[in-house]
Parts: structure tokens; sequence; C-alpha cells
């Protein structure tokens, strides 16, 4: 396996992992499966350029410099984020969790709508840190800047987020309130706190995929944060439903085994990758229904 | 004697006799008093109502939402393409298919038939996998299965044409056809529900553990359900398929899938009826909507609605609704006869 591939694998794997993560900490808190997480990485992705459905896309918030532009926009992901637990999610607190699901659904339905009417629906270029492109030599391989920028990003915040879970009182209360919601707060856990603090992480963990599907296609597209959200279903469920840790090393595997088969895969099979990739997990599920990292309480004794 | 017992299941059998007149009536307004776009408005809504009722067979009776049924519509679409376009039709625009399937000249109903049998294998084969998992994770695996038939049908060109469209379907669906399969989902429904296994599929909605530990396989009664489901879903998408004349994947992906949720949710997930009412209430909607988005003229003044809004509009509804009233407009009841009319003449006493 060449040094390459091993870079193409951490950095994809790297960018489920924290997509997943997104997703995971919402089921955590609330048991909400959250559709509209793609959509949320969309509206991230389209806060940098100006409204107009002009086929040339005209850089907004996309024109500041990094160090100002990375927080702007993780403040934009994490508030459109807490607005859409304000104004949907609050009112289904006690929904069953498919009511919930198909809340989230209707909700991406809605943003993705919306995106259309003032973007329009034709992919758009957009040049953001365009000299990220650019080849580093490391040893035999030739890497992208912007890759080993992705991988040491996504090192530094899972690193933060374990930091900030395991050692703050904000991430106990969460952890506290992923275990068991009911007893946490009897035992004095905010609800409201606990749960907008969740989707917000979670918003602005959507604005860094955001940041970085620009930087790497160069396109803005309102369909982009769908086959993403997909993959980071796919890792909350193989990693075992709840698991924070588990959805992050599944975020990893899936990534890697992606960027396997898109090199071993003969050149006629390349297409139906993703169709082999869901395939495949399907099959780990089979053998794992509970995922591979589920906690022993997940599943009711009969 | 007639029991409590007894005059239930009568009263439940009123139900799809209800239903029945009720697209009835529906069909005959259209095609007698309504203008042309009205009675094509009749067919297809009387199509989504065969594919939203099949879709009910199992997310009603189980209360496991699936996102992968669009994917069932899309095989059925294919595969009716497959038998009933002309052989020289295919040659050029799918030379990849296989010898029989490429002479295939059938009549438009037994294809409509066989598309179903394939969607409903395809459920069996992929819901032996999907169905293993709980609730949750059994949706979000239903939602993976929906994207991975997705990619194969786009991809798969000698075969399903890709991306572009498949085209000269046969466009046969009259609102009468429409009505024929919209009656014969509501049937095999109302069958499946009232039976042993559909019973057993409604306990382990309501509590997944009672009923296992009562002894009811979850498992099997949610396949069986799932490819029934499969069926109708499949012979919705093939009638869809010749409904427009035009086919292509995206056609079955995540708006038709909004779509039946949708459907399914303001009218009530609980019920046969909801599933029923649902459809009507919603195809009315967007019609509406879709006449104010070209613009109507009252006066002077032309106003109408930017593109697109009609799909925001349907999804703020679908959440107020969700908020507002969680089980839906029919809040789970059915649509039947009142209890003394099915009494019978010697029911003195209550």
């Amino acid at each position: 396996m060449s040094l390459q591939l091993i870079f193409d694998a951490l950095s994809l794997g790297g960018i489920y992992a924290i997509a997943a993560l997104g997703i995971a900490l919402i089921f955590g808190v609330m048991k909400l499966v959250n559709f509209a997480h793609g959509q949320f990485i969309a509206c991230a992705v389209f806060a940098l350029i100006i409204p107009s459905t002009d086929a040339l896309a005209v850089l907004g918030l996309g024109r500041l410099p990094a160090p100002v532009l990375i927080p702007v926009l993780l403040l934009f992901g994490a508030g459109i984020a807490v607005a859409a637990e304000a104004f949907v999610f609050r009112p289904m607190r006690n929904a069953s969790p498919v009511a919930l699901m198909v809340g989230s659904f209707a909700l991406g339905v809605a943003l993705q709508n919306i995106l259309l009417v003032l973007y329009g629906g034709r992919p758009k270029a957009v040049s953001l840190w365009a000299e990220l492109g650019h080849p580093v030599q490391i040893g035999p391989a030739e890497v992208p800047l912007l890759q080993l920028i992705v991988i040491i990003a996504v090192g530094l915040i899972l690193g933060g987020l374990a930091l900030m879970l395991r050692h703050t009182r904000v991430g106990l209360e969460m952890r506290a309130a992923a275990e068991d919601f009911a007893m946490a707060r009897m035992l004095g856990v905010r609800a409201n706190r606990v749960i907008s603090g969740a989707f917000a992480l979670s918003g602005a963990l959507a604005a860094v995929v955001a940041l970085v599907l620009v930087a790497q296609t160069g396109v803005a597209d309102v369909r982009m944060g769908g086959q993403i959200m997909l993959v980071a279903f796919i890792a909350t469920v193989v990693g075992g439903m709840g698991s924070l840790s588990g959805a992050v090393a599944a975020g990893l595997g899936i990534g890697a085994a992606s960027a396997l088969l898109q090199a071993w895969l003969p050149t006629d099979a390349r297409p139906f990758r993703d169709a082999f990739l869901y395939g495949g997990v399907i099959l780990v599920l089979l053998f794992r229904p509970q995922g591979l990292f589920a906690s022993a309480g997940s599943k009711p004794r009969v | 004697m007639v029991t409590q017992h007894m005059i239930r299941r009568r009263m439940a059998r009123t139900t799809p006799l209800l239903l029945a007149l009720l697209l009835l009536g529906f069909a005959l307004i259209a095609t007698q008093f309504g203008d042309r776009a009205l009675a094509r408005m009749a067919s297809e809504t009387l199509i989504r109502v065969a594919m939203v009722v099949g879709f009910w067979i199992f997310v009603g009776n189980s209360g496991v939402v699936s996102f992968g049924h669009a994917a069932f519509a899309c095989v059925g679409a294919y595969v009716s393409a497959w038998l009933t376009l002309k052989p020289a039709m295919k040659s050029m625009l799918l030379p990849g298919l296989p010898d029989a399937v490429a002479a295939a000249d059938w009549h438009v109903f037994p294809a409509a038939i066989v598309a179903g049998l394939v969607a409903a294998l395809v459920a069996l084969v992929s819901g032996a996998a999907i169905l293993r998992l709980s609730g949750i994770a059994a949706s979000i695996a239903t939602f993976a299965f929906l994207a991975m038939i997705n990619t194969i049908w786009s991809n798969w060109t000698p075969i399903t044409g890709g991306t572009s469209s498949v085209v000269g379907l046969a466009r046969y669906v009259t609102p009468w056809v429409a009505l024929g399969w919209a009656l014969a989902a509501i049937l095999v429904a109302a069958v499946y529900s009232a039976s042993a296994s559909g019973l057993a599929l409604r306990a382990t909605r309501e509590d997944e553990v009672a009923a296992s530990a009562s002894g009811i396989d979850r498992y099997r009664h949610r396949l069986l359900a799932y490819t029934l489901s499969g069926f109708f879903v499949g012979v919705g998408g093939a009638l869809m398929g010749h409904y427009i004349g035009v086919i292509n994947p995206d056609g079955f992906y995540l708006s038709l899938t909004f779509l039946m949720l949708a459907m399914l949710v303001v009218g009530g997930i609980g019920s046969l009826s909801g599933a029923v009412v649902g459809v009507l209430a919603l195809s009315l909607a967007v019609d509406a909507l879709v006449r104010l988005e070209k613009g109507v003229t009252i006066g002077q003044a032309t106003f109408s609605l930017p593109p697109g809004s009609q799909e925001i509009i349907i999804a703020i509804a679908m959440i107020l609704v969700l908020i507002f009233r969680p089980t839906g407009l029919l809040a789970g009841r059915e649509i039947m006869l009142p209890a003394r009319w099915v009494a019978g003449r010697n029911q003195s006493d209550k």
C-alpha cells in the first residue's frame, strides 16, 4: 500500500468521522436521527457566496481572510442548527424518535428548496483557498497541502472534543445525557442547555465539513451534503447508535474502505464504488446488527 | 348472539368499501366535471394512492419508517419499461439487455404484474438483510439501500440508460386503470392488516419487547409486510412511468420518498384511511400550488409563487402537522360505518 493511499484514506475518513460525529452527538442527547444535517452542510457552503440565481458565483463571506472566515462560518453553522432546534425540534421534544426523524427529513427538504429558490439549481464554481491544492513532497508521495491540513485539523478537532467531553462540565453533562437522558435531568442536568449545546457543536462540525468540501471540490451544489450525510448515517449505525467513539471509528473505517475500493476496483466497476460500499455495510450489519461498538445496554433483553 | 368482537370485525370490513366509494366518487367527479388537466391529476393521484397504500402496508403496520420504497418504484418502472418497449427501440436505447428481455414485447398488464413481482423479490432479498436491524437503524439502512439502487441505476448505462431518460413508454394509464390498482392495493392492505400476521406486526409496533416476549417473531412478520408492500410500490412505479411516458433514476429518488412520507404523515400513519386521505389531501394541495407557481391572474394583476416554493410549503405543512397533530388528520382512526348500522337486528342490549 502506497503512502499516497494512506493519506487519501486518512483525509476522506477524517471528513466522514467529523460528519458522523455531528450526527451521533444529536442522536446521543435526544434520539434524533438528523436527516437535515446534509442541508446544514449545504447551507454553510452557500453562506460563502452572495445569493443570486446567476451561473457565476460571487464570493461574499468567502472573501474574508481565513482566520476570520473560519470562526464566522462555524458560528453560522452553529446558529442554523440551534435555530432548527428551537423552531422545529423543541416543540417536538416529546415525540417518538420516528416522528423526530420524519420531521428532520421535512426540515431538510425545506432547507434544500429554500437554497434552490435563492441560488438556483445549477452547481457553481467557487474558488476558496485555491493555493492549498499545491502538492507537497513527503517521502515518495506527493500530497496536496489541503489533505495534510485536513488530517491535522481533524486530529485537533477530535482531540479537542474528546478533552472537552471528558474534562469540562458541559462535556460531562452531555455524556450523562447521552447515557440516560431522564436520569441526567433528575440529577440536575439542564435539558435545554445540553440539547442546544449539542446542536451548536453539530452545526459547527457541519460547517467544518462544508469548508473542506468547498476547498476540495471548488463547487457549491445544493445537493452536496447528501452523500456525505448518508455515509455519516451509515457510520453511526455501524459504530452502534449513540456511541460517539464508535461513530468516529466507523467514519474513519468507511473513508478508508472507500479510498481502497477506489484504488483497487477495476476501472469498469469504479462508478459503482458507493454501491459496493453500502452493500458491504449491510453485510457487516448482518453479523453485528447492534453495530460494532454498541453498549451492552442498547438492546432490551427479552 | 352478536358479540362486541363480531361487531368490530364487521365494522373493520366496511373500511375498504367506504374508501373504494370515496375514490370512485373522486374519479367520477374529476373525469365528468373537470377539464383534461384535472383528469390527469386524478390519474396521478390514484397512482399515488396505490403506491402510498402499498407503502403503508409496511410502515403503518410495523411503525418502522422506510426511506427505501422509492427504490422499489424505480425497479418496477424499469422492469415494465424493459418488457413493454418495442424491441427496435430497446436495441437503440438499452443495448445491454439480455436477449430474452430485448425481444420481449409484452402487453402492459402482465408487465405491470411482473414489475410488481420483481420489486417484491428485491424487497424480499434486501429486507432479509435490513429488517434484522432494530427500528431506527433499519430506517437508516433502507436509506442506504435507496442510495445503492440509485447509484446502480444511474451508472449501469447499457441496461438502464444511466442518467439519461428512457422514453416512449406506452401511456395507457387512465384514471380508471389507476383506480383499479388503487382498489386492489386497498383490498390487500385491509386483508393483510386484519390477518394474524398484520395483528402480530402491529403488536410489535406498540411494544417491541412485550411482543417478542409473547413469542411474536418480529423479523418474519416485518419481512412479509415489506415484501407485500414492495409489490404495490413496484406496480405504482410502473404505472407512474407509463403515466408520464419518460423515466429516469432521479425521478424515483428523494423527492418521491419525501412525497410518499409527507402523504402518510399528514393523513396519519396509524390507519389505512389515513394513508388514502393523506394522498387525496396532499395531491389537491400540490395541484393547487403548482397552478399558483404557474401564475394566477386576478383582474389586472398576475401573481405567482417562485418555483420550488411548492416543496417548501409542503415541508413546512408536514412539520406543523408533526408538531400540532402528530397522529395526522385521521389520528389513527379508520373510516367505517357506525356500530349500530352493522350490528344486526337482535342487538337489544347495549
